[in-house]
């Protein structure tokens, strides 16, 4: 699979994306892959690498009892929250998704020591050891979690689009759900209500092809998921989400759409995670190759490597990106594997903020 | 023969109404579907149409008459082909026919005791439950920015039962929006909201709707604060009616407060009084946590001396002792509480001096005024306009037995609603609910009558 805008930029691109027209209606222009310089793609690299081995290190210490509960691994996905998040404005921009979480923290450059203790569920976690892998937020980076309830953050995120617009900040949310949570009756309640009062939010839907065990088109009458939005009036591209330059292409069209004024616009990003639901699901939905193919045709990281060496960066250069990484994904587990688990007096603090 | 004209009930919990004006005058022909007066109701102004064709032949109540009950005859008509004269039975007395009948407290029973925080002779209006919430709110939102009103019906119609009346004009559509009729959506996008630092107050048209919603006030709400480990707040009210109204049937009448009362992370509220529905509604929207405010159908219309003062506030977390006695604690909350006073007042006529404690805020419960009065009294009931099972009542019972054993002199009973669904039936859903007798009659086994 080319990568390379520069090598084989329009045609291959143009089929990763497509968009329906409806007449007398206006619509997104349609994306093309981002022109990244050097530096930029290198970083993209860098943290799609660190999602990676971040994952693959959580993995394991679950395999060790070290992380307990549901625990939603993001590999496979690394494009969609890279390529998307790198769009927004620091600060401004809100994010909010599901249960799987940790990739999107990462990509907001939020300490991975913080992530893996909560995962470990020790006091130094970024939620005192009280969220777990489900439940992490970061209101410095206007990260609003980390949801464990399919779909719910689907409205919260419309909630935080309402924040944006009422307090006229000019800040955009990116609310983030799956495949399966496309099914959920909330998420069309508040597509209408984005759409009626023009919310600044970017819906995007991370379709990995399986909820939980269910693939797409066993769950959904209308499989394309990016036309769900059409009966609200909301337009909807489908995005190569293996491909990180098209996904921030694609982020670049959604967010001049809704910061110029024009309300919601939904994305669906086409992706696929390697590993099965959460920890405990074997995925046996689906076969050892499917996951093998898709590995080998379109790895985000291994897509972006390539395009990278096509731009003249060294294979050492790339090694010493693994190593560095590797390097803090392997501190970060000693952190939360050494780290105290929190003190039995915080069991009762913040349930409430004050006292009655 | 004459038709009388009878004062129509416009709404399930209409008991009388003010004739506003007569569209028709004495002599006056009119056929079905005329309009014949306008008729305000405490939610409205109606029009009254006629049914049938014949001649006005007399007008018996005249235009701008208040309290006019349901069920007076307020006007004959003649049938066609009689003559427009006053029929001979036209002297009749005005049937009072109520077609709704709510148990009413006692306006003011003679130990009623004022609110502590209130210092004797502060200024008092008289306000109904409906004006001090709608104060309350608007109060709070000239001083607070973040804070605004989404529901349904809230803006344009001035509220499905008028509690938000007025806010639209004062405070534009930014600020009190009308939602389309998706509650799980819109107490999400409220819920997010606050988590994105706004204040919002989400109005459901009564709690029964806030079934659709509940994932998010318990789920996203509640447990935001905990599981973010103190990072991510959300200071939200959800309010509306809750409990039975008058005859609308098993899925518009439950009490919900013990359902969230059970919830770490929510307040929960539920007034009786205007002054406590104004001071801690106006406590709720400034608290940092998620608050669950229920109000009562059946309240929104009774009168209340509230403090005219700048800033009434109450204390979140504290009941009220709201008659003082020696010999029984009765335990209650919102309408209840009112049921509560009149059984004391029956009570004390068979020498029995009942205490009445409103807890006005059912999480967290003030356990200290109860069991400090259980100590006083030895005996408790709990008056709950709600199922017994699993309820508030069982949660007091359960203190009062785990902290208060040796105070007690008698088993504390739950006096609560019959264990069904809401039936329709005037009778059978007179028989389910709680009331006065109810409670005296529980009361009584306490000691022995």
């Amino acid at each position: 699979m080319a990568k390379s805008p520069a090598s084989k930029p329009s045609k291959a691109k143009a089929a990763s994306v497509s968009t329906d027209a409806i007449a007398n209606r206006e619509r997104p222009a349609t994306p093309v892959p981002y022109k990244a310089t050097k530096e930029e793609l290198l970083e993209f690299y860098r943290q799609m690498l660190l999602i990676r081995r971040f994952e693959e290190k959580a993995g394991q210490l679950y395999g060790l009892g070290l992380i307990g509960g549901f625990c939603h691994l993001y590999i496979g996905q690394e494009a969609v929250a890279i390529g998307l998040q790198s769009a927004l404005t620091p600060g401004k921009d809100s994010v909010i998704t599901g249960y799987r979480d940790h990739g999107h923290m990462l990509a907001y450059g939020i300490d991975p020591n913080v992530i893996m203790a909560e995962l470990t569920g020790r006091a130094a976690g970024i939620s005192r050891g009280k969220g777990g892998s489900m439940h992490m937020f970061s209101t410095e980076h206007k990260f609003y979690g980390g949801h464990g309830i399919v779909g719910a953050q689907v409205s919260l995120g419309a909630g935080l689009a309402f924040a944006h617009k009422y307090n006229n900040d000019g800040g955009v949310c990116l609310a983030y759900f799956g495949d399966g949570a496309a099914n959920q009756g909330q998420v069309y309640e508040s597509f209408n209500m984005a759409e009626l009062w023009k919310l600044p939010i970017i819906f995007v839907i991370e379709n990995n092809q399986y909820a939980m065990g269910t693939s797409v088109n066993r769950a959904s009458a209308e499989d394309q998921l990016y036309r769900r939005g059409e009966s609200f009036r909301i337009p909807g591209l489908q995005v190569d989400g293996m491909d990180v330059l098209a996904v921030r292409g694609a982020a670049e069209v959604a967010l001049d759409w809704v910061r110029s004024g024009k309300g919601p616009i939904l994305l669906e990003m086409k992706t696929y995670r390697y590993r099965g639901h959460s920890m405990s699901d074997p995925a046996k939905y689906r076969s050892r190759e499917e996951v093998q193919s898709v590995r080998e045709k379109s790895d985000p990281i291994d897509g972006c490597k390539e395009d990278l060496l096509a731009m003249g960066v060294v294979e050492d250069e790339l090694k010493a990106i693994e190593k560095e990484i590797r390097a803090i994904v392997n501190a970060s587990a000693e952190f939360a594997e050494q780290a105290p688990e929190p003190e039995l007096s915080e069991l009762y603090t913040d349930v409430l903020v004050e006292t009655y | 023969m004459a038709i009388e004209l009878k004062m129509p009930a416009l709404s399930p919990t209409m008991e009388e109404g003010t004739l506003a004006k007569w569209l028709v005058k004495e002599g006056d022909s009119v056929s079905s579907g005329d309009i014949l007066a306008e008729i305000e109701t405490d939610k409205a102004t109606m029009e009254f149409e006629a049914v049938d064709e014949g001649t006005v032949s007399q007008i018996l109540v005249a235009e701008g008459t208040d309290g006019v009950k349901v069920g007076t005859v307020i006007a004959l008509i003649s049938g066609d082909d009689e003559a427009a004269s006053p029929a001979p039975d036209a002297k009749a007395e005005p049937v009072a026919t109520a077609v709704v009948e709510t148990p009413k407290p006692v306006a003011a029973a003679p130990k009623i005791v004022a609110e502590p925080s209130v210092p004797a002779g502060t200024a008092m209006a008289t306000v109904t439950v409906r004006e001090a919430l709608r104060d309350a709110m608007a109060e709070e939102m000239r001083a607070d920015d973040r804070i605004f009103v989404m529901g349904e019906e809230v803006a344009e119609y001035q509220g499905a039962y008028k509690v938000t009346q007025g806010l639209l004009e004062e405070f534009g559509p930014r600020r009190v929006i009308d939602t389309p009729i998706t509650e799980y959506g819109f107490a999400g996008i409220g819920t997010g909201a606050a988590m994105g630092g706004l204040r919002p107050i989400v109005e459901f048209m009564t709690f029964n709707f806030a079934m659709q919603a509940i994932d998010h006030i318990i789920n996203s709400a509640a447990k935001t604060n905990y599981m973010s480990g103190g990072q991510m707040r959300c200071p939200i009210v959800f309010r509306g009616p809750n409990g039975a109204a008058a005859r609308v049937g098993a899925q518009h009448s439950q009490n919900y407060a013990p359902w969230y009362a059970s919830v770490p992370g929510l307040i929960v509220i539920s007034p009786y009084d205007a002054a406590d529905a104004k001071g801690l509604l106006k406590a709720a929207i400034r608290c940092e946590e998620p608050v669950v405010f229920l109000e009562n159908e059946l309240m929104y219309g009774r009168s209340f001396e509230v403090p005219a003062v700048d800033d009434f506030v109450l204390p979140i977390g504290k009941a009220r002792i709201v008659r003082e006695g020696k010999d029984v604690t009765i335990v209650s909350y919102s309408i209840g509480v009112g049921f509560a006073l009149d059984a004391a007042e029956k009570l004390a006529g068979e020498g029995i001096d009942a205490e009445v404690i409103d807890l006005r805020t059912i999480r967290p419960l003030d356990k200290a005024t109860v069991l400090t009065s259980l100590a006083k009294t030895n005996r408790l009931v709990i008056a709950e306009e709600g199922w017994a099972t699993c309820s508030v009542g069982s949660e007091i019972s359960a203190i009062c037995m785990e902290e208060g054993f040796d105070d007690l002199d008698a088993p504390v009973l739950r006096i609560a609603n019959e264990d069904v669904p809401m039936p329709y039936a005037a009778n059978l859903e007179r028989a389910t609910l709680i009331n006065a007798d109810k409670i005296v009659g529980g009361v009584r086994k306490l000691f022995g009558r």
